[in-house]
């Protein structure tokens, strides 16, 4: 549960806290200060040491390079179609959280964040069990329908999905809590149904949310490596996506891998730069 | 370059005294090395590790994954040689340990699968004394128990309807891989090019693949989950494994110690047992 309440109270409050916090910026204790700060120069520190052994010079080499173009395609690809599944499953999934009061829902909400904890290796793993040539199910995939999962970039797509929809179950989630729940009973009492009532007054109410989610659980697909290794394995051009190209560039040449890692940090940073920009626009029209 | 294994399948030996092989080696330079070594100190106390029942030592010892079953065994061996010595070891591919050694890791020796790795650590200076190759591997055909889809050799890694599991050319056992399918005139058809030689283990291990090229000494580590189907001599290829006493060592003279004992004759008895062949 403690998992779930860090994006709740993030995304809830954040709207309300940007016009305070100019306001107490000034009136902020040191004590509170000073970490803030250590905590800042922390995350920003290890970038900005990466952006100065950059060699800028070598960088359009190396972005032409067929292997760089294929491993960013794939990443870019896999991302969005892995987002595309966490959505898919993970909004009514995160409906189903916040609206219901099924059994043992505490439990289900701890399982959804499993795999947050989980370390990717083992959930690469895991995944292979169940859907590889020999898993659980995927023997059956391969026996009835000769379909092979692994060393696929559907695989890709599994393995990211798998990693990052938690991100969008617990945000979802949490926008769900903050919305007000008497718009939706509001739409039933005059008719609507539940799934009427969700999809033209529930999702519009959610879209900031879910938007963010969808952010989230781009920028952690983008970014995975431990369970796609693991499961879908590596090969140029169908499941090697960036992170793996990088850990492999890392091995031999460090240049290499330092310039693919700001390729992959500036795409990043654009895509939820350009996310964010859409994000508050839309919501200040609405 | 690639010379007929000797001993072939009686490799796996219960651990046997030491010794009674030396005789009659090839007379190579390194050969020299190792019985100097042998007669120095072997696993034996040396007189730096500081009274027994004192503890004061420690080594850490980086090495190649594929000397994990070896290493631990030798280490400790080297324990009981001399008492109050703690020895830390560390596996991983040697494309990974080599820049961490060259960054700083603090290390007393490294142990790598390629001579490529150790030339990368010795060119940053960061070894004390000249590597020497201390053993030997050879790559096989790896194959989930049963063979289930007819494997015989590597012309059957070129079929596209088999799973294959390769290294990624950029580490050790992937560029012994190239070679060997260059040397035999394979075009393999990968489905995978893993990070390192246990991935590629695992997912024989799993039945994920149909096929996969690792070392010998990982087949016999698999143990009954992985069969091995031996390569014709002329597809054979040899890698050569180097270890090294690092230039940031605390304690030198143990770093040294540890070296002697892998190339002692207890150590390669216990490496022989691995399936690895002496150099």
């Amino acid at each position: 549960m403690p998992a779930s309440s860090a994006p709740e109270a993030g995304h809830a409050a954040r709207a309300r806290a940007r016009t305070r916090s100019r306001r107490t910026a000034s009136r902020m204790p040191a004590a509170l200060l000073v970490p803030a700060v250590l905590g800042l120069l922390y995350l920003v520190l290890p970038l900005l040491a990466l952006l100065v052994r950059t060699p800028w010079s070598g960088l359009p080499a190396q972005l032409a390079r067929p292997q760089v173009v294929d491993a960013l395609r794939l990443s870019l690809l896999s991302a969005t179609l892995a987002t595309a599944l966490c959505l898919l499953l993970g909004v009514p999934l995160a409906w189903v959280l916040a609206r219901t009061q099924i059994p043992g829902r505490p439990v289900v909400r701890a399982l959804v964040t499993v795999p947050l904890v989980l370390p990717p290796v083992v959930g690469g793993l895991a995944l292979l069990l169940l859907l590889g040539r020999r898993g659980l199910l995927g023997e059956r995939l391969d026996l009835w329908f000769g379909i092979t999962l692994p060393y696929s970039t559907a695989a890709v797509v599994i393995a990211e999905a798998f990693v990052a929809m938690p991100f969008l179950v617990l945000t979802v989630e949490g926008a769900l809590r903050s919305a007000d729940v008497r718009l939706e009973d509001a739409a039933t009492t005059l008719g609507a149904s539940r799934l009427y009532a969700f999809r033209r007054v529930t999702l519009p109410l959610l879209a900031p949310g879910v938007t963010a989610g969808a952010v989230l659980c781009f920028a952690r697909a983008l970014g995975e490596f431990g369970a796609t290794v693991t499961f879908a394995g590596s090969f140029p051009g169908v499941t090697r996506t960036m992170p793996i190209e990088i850990y492999l560039a890392s091995q031999t040449t460090p240049e290499t891998a330092v310039v693919l890692s700001v390729v992959l940090l500036t795409v990043s940073v654009l895509v939820l730069a350009g996310l964010r920009e859409r994000w508050l626009s839309g919501a200040a029209t609405r | 370059m690639s010379r007929p294994s000797r001993r072939g399948p009686s490799a796996i030996r219960p651990c046997g005294c030491p010794g009674h092989r030396r005789v009659g080696h090839p007379p190579r330079w390194w050969a020299g090395w190792v019985v100097l070594a042998v007669a120095v100190t072997g696993c034996a106390g040396g007189g730096t590790s500081g009274s027994p029942g004192q503890p004061s030592s420690e080594i850490v010892v980086l090495a190649a994954a594929s000397l994990t079953e070896a290493f631990t065994q030798i280490a400790a061996d080297f324990e009981a040689a001399h008492p109050g010595t703690d020895v830390t070891l560390g596996f991983g591919g040697s494309s990974t340990l080599g820049p961490q050694i060259v960054a700083g890791a603090p290390a007393d020796v490294f142990a790598a699968a390629s001579p490529d790795t150790m030339r990368l650590v010795v060119e940053a200076g960061a070894v004390s004394g000249a590597p020497a190759v201390f053993a030997r591997n050879r790559l096989q055909i790896a194959v989930p128990a049963g063979n289930p889809a007819d494997v015989g050799g590597l012309a059957d890694l070129a079929d596209p309807d088999l799973l294959v599991a390769l290294c990624a050319p950029e580490v050790p056992c992937g560029a012994a891989a190239e070679t060997a399918l260059a040397a035999a005139g394979v075009q393999a058809r990968p489905d995978t090019l893993e990070q390192d030689v246990r991935a590629v283990l695992t997912k024989i291990e799993l039945g994920e693949v149909d096929a996969g090229l690792v070392y010998r000494t990982d087949v016999l580590a698999a143990g009954a989950a992985v069969e091995g189907v031996r390569l014709p001599v002329a597809d054979d290829t040899v890698s050569d494994y180097l270890i090294a006493a690092l230039a940031d060592a605390d304690d030198p003279d143990l770093a040294v110690a540890f070296v002697d004992c892998v190339s002692s004759d207890q150590g390669q008895e216990t490496l022989a047992d691995a399936g690895f062949e002496r150099p």
